[in-house]
């Protein structure tokens, strides 16, 4: 790719990441900042192309200290966004009140969180 | 194996960006959340089995091998992290990424000849060492292995101007010559530079630096998508970059402070000093009777959770306390600065562990002009998010910080473990003041017996 067509790529990643991020609510920045630490964990993908390429064993060993360390990034990443975003959802559905929630309990219910404390007629978020 | 043609490749890897595209989109509303961040995954695994496919690669099963061990070490702490310890969690994922794109650039220099792209590996090498120190000093600071207070030495400016000196001739040289022993020093003088740009950072600053050094991150794996001209790696590391510079202006402003003010403040000398005598001037005490007969006969309570709540693990005796109060007619709500806790956010999400409810929690400034008709502040575990230092006394760490004007309501109860000051490290005028009474102990004992005394009435 040449450098004009990396750079375009660049300033409209930029404007993306821009626009996406001043929508996010403040509530949710600690998510914010770790789903985007799991995203830059993709550096995993550069780091298996290096380990696939070296014939030295030293080259080897680093590279593959690199995979762990990337993999690290990329699956605790996303593994501690979706835990606390869990909890998000599902007091979500605890705090509306079972008697509003059985009108329109029908598309959601089969979702529920078992153990974060919502009761189970209490599924009726509106989507 | 025939492996997947260019174009194939290239479209799979629009697809993954698309993905984290939409992870992040996702974040804009707590319900669309938990499905973004799953199909930002899925992009994640999808990116890793088209580079399985694309590219002729040895070595496959240590691959994999070193890939399990990765998951094995993050999934179980990411599993078990007590809600808490996130910020130290972020931090030490973001410096491994730094490491990673580091390690992957010194690796990659040795195939290129083109200058631009070692300028491409010079900088990965430069920022991702950068964020892996500072995020390990970070980590010891959040964990408090090492002082959160401003670490300086004299000379320091100095010091850290020769290294930054040294970075950037060795940068050059590597640029120039495509040396392995001059990235090496590179590497180490970017290390350097990492550490001894965190350790000047004040605790209360911490937070802002976790951002930064995530953008840093960010920027350093966009880089190594020049090196390695992987596209993906490109778009991917630039939006989080973006992003996290975003988020760090963001919470710069919510703090009052300038980014460059926080990075290179305690260079300029006594900004960040703080106090650190105890101070042995009179305080109104009182008992956990005394303040569940004014919390229950309140008609307007405001409940500020700082740190102190979370690291007694007290967000679901404090959530009891205000359903209790709220049983008994009294209005409750919880006022949550930007920065309580330890990162952007932090105590929203203890407090959806606790099951608290969106309606009751309350931003700055929505609350600031609600605590005059406020009949009881009750301050759990927090001090400097609402200590008027912040608006009245210019030569003070915090001052600029919009902080919870909770000296307007009628009267503030402290729960408080002792008389040590916050995380700034600054003592709190508000404790002295005549409307103020505290309750010293651990919070979630003290919020037990508060809340016991309030069911009794």
């Amino acid at each position: 790719m040449g450098p004009i067509a990396l750079l375009t790529v660049v300033v409209l990643a930029v404007f993306v990441g821009f626009e996406v991020v001043s929508k996010v609510t403040s509530k949710l920045h600690t998510p914010l900042m770790s789903g985007a630490n799991a995203i830059h964990g993709i550096i995993l993908v550069g780091a298996i192309i290096v380990a696939g390429q070296a014939s030295d064993p030293w080259v080897l060993g680093i590279a593959l200290l690199a995979v762990v360390l990337a993999t690290v990034n990329l699956v605790g990443g996303f593994v501690v966004t979706d835990r606390m975003l869990e909890m998000f959802s599902a007091h979500k559905r605890a705090r509306i009140p079972a008697s509003t929630g059985a009108t329109k309990a029908g598309g959601t219910a089969g979702e529920g969180h078992p153990g974060e404390g919502g009761s189970a007629g209490a599924a009726g978020e509106s989507r | 194996m025939s492996l997947l043609s260019p174009e194939w490749t290239a479209l799979l890897y629009l697809v993954a960006a698309v993905c984290f595209i939409l992870a992040l989109k996702g974040l804009s509303s707590p319900r669309t959340a938990r499905r973004g961040n799953a199909i930002g995954a899925a992009g994640a695994l999808l990116a890793v089995a088209t580079v399985f496919c694309s590219v002729r690669l040895e070595n496959i099963p240590l691959i994999l091998v070193a890939i399990a061990v990765g998951a094995a070490l993050a999934v179980p702490v990411a599993r078990r992290v007590q809600m808490t310890q996130m910020p130290q969690l972020v931090a030490l994922f973001n410096g491994v990424g730094g490491g990673a794109a580091a390690l992957v650039a010194v690796l990659e220099l040795g195939h290129q000849e083109d200058p631009w792209v070692r300028l491409a590996v010079v900088f990965t090498m430069l920022v991702g060492a950068v964020s892996f120190a500072g995020s390990a000093v970070t980590v010891g600071k959040l964990q408090e292995l090492i002082s959160t207070r401003p670490l300086l030495f004299p000379g320091m400016p100095w010091v850290m101007g020769a290294v930054l000196l040294g970075a950037v001739v060795s940068g050059a040289l590597v640029v120039l010559t495509g040396s392995l022993g001059w990235s090496l020093a590179l590497l180490g003088l970017s290390l350097a530079a990492g550490l001894l740009l965190v350790l000047p950072v004040g605790g209360a600053d911490v937070p802002i630096v976790i951002s930064l050094l995530n953008a840093f991150t960010g920027l350093a794996v966009a880089a190594s998508g020049v090196v390695l001209g992987n596209v993906l790696l490109l778009v991917a590391g630039t939006l989080v970059g973006a992003s996290g510079t975003i988020l760090t202006k963001v919470m710069a402003s919510a703090m009052g402070r300038g980014v460059g003010g926080i990075m290179f403040g305690a260079f300029k000398g006594g900004s960040t000093a703080g106090s650190t005598a105890l101070s042995d001037r009179p305080v109104r005490s009182s008992s956990p009777e005394d303040i569940a007969v004014q919390l229950g006969y309140a008609q307007r309570v405001v409940i500020v959770p700082g740190y102190g709540l979370a690291v007694a693990q007290g967000q679901h005796t404090v959530a009891e306390l205000a359903t209790a109060l709220g049983a008994r007619g009294v209005d409750v709500v919880f006022a949550i600065h930007p920065v309580a806790g330890r990162m952007p956010g932090h105590m929203n999400v203890l407090l959806a562990e606790a099951n608290v409810p969106y309606e009751s929690l309350r931003e700055l400034a929505e609350v600031n002009p609600e605590f005059a008709t406020t009949d009881i502040v009750l301050v759990v575990g927090a001090n400097d998010v609402v200590n008027p230092a912040a608006k009245s006394s210019p030569g003070s760490p915090i001052y600029g910080m919009p902080i919870l004007e909770v000296v307007q309501a009628q009267q503030v109860v402290f729960l408080k473990r002792s008389m040590r000051p916050g995380f700034a490290g600054i003592e709190n005028e508000l404790l002295h003041d005549p409307k103020t009474t505290l309750l010293f102990g651990d919070a979630k004992d003290s919020l037990a017996r508060v809340l016991g005394a309030v069911k009794a009435l």
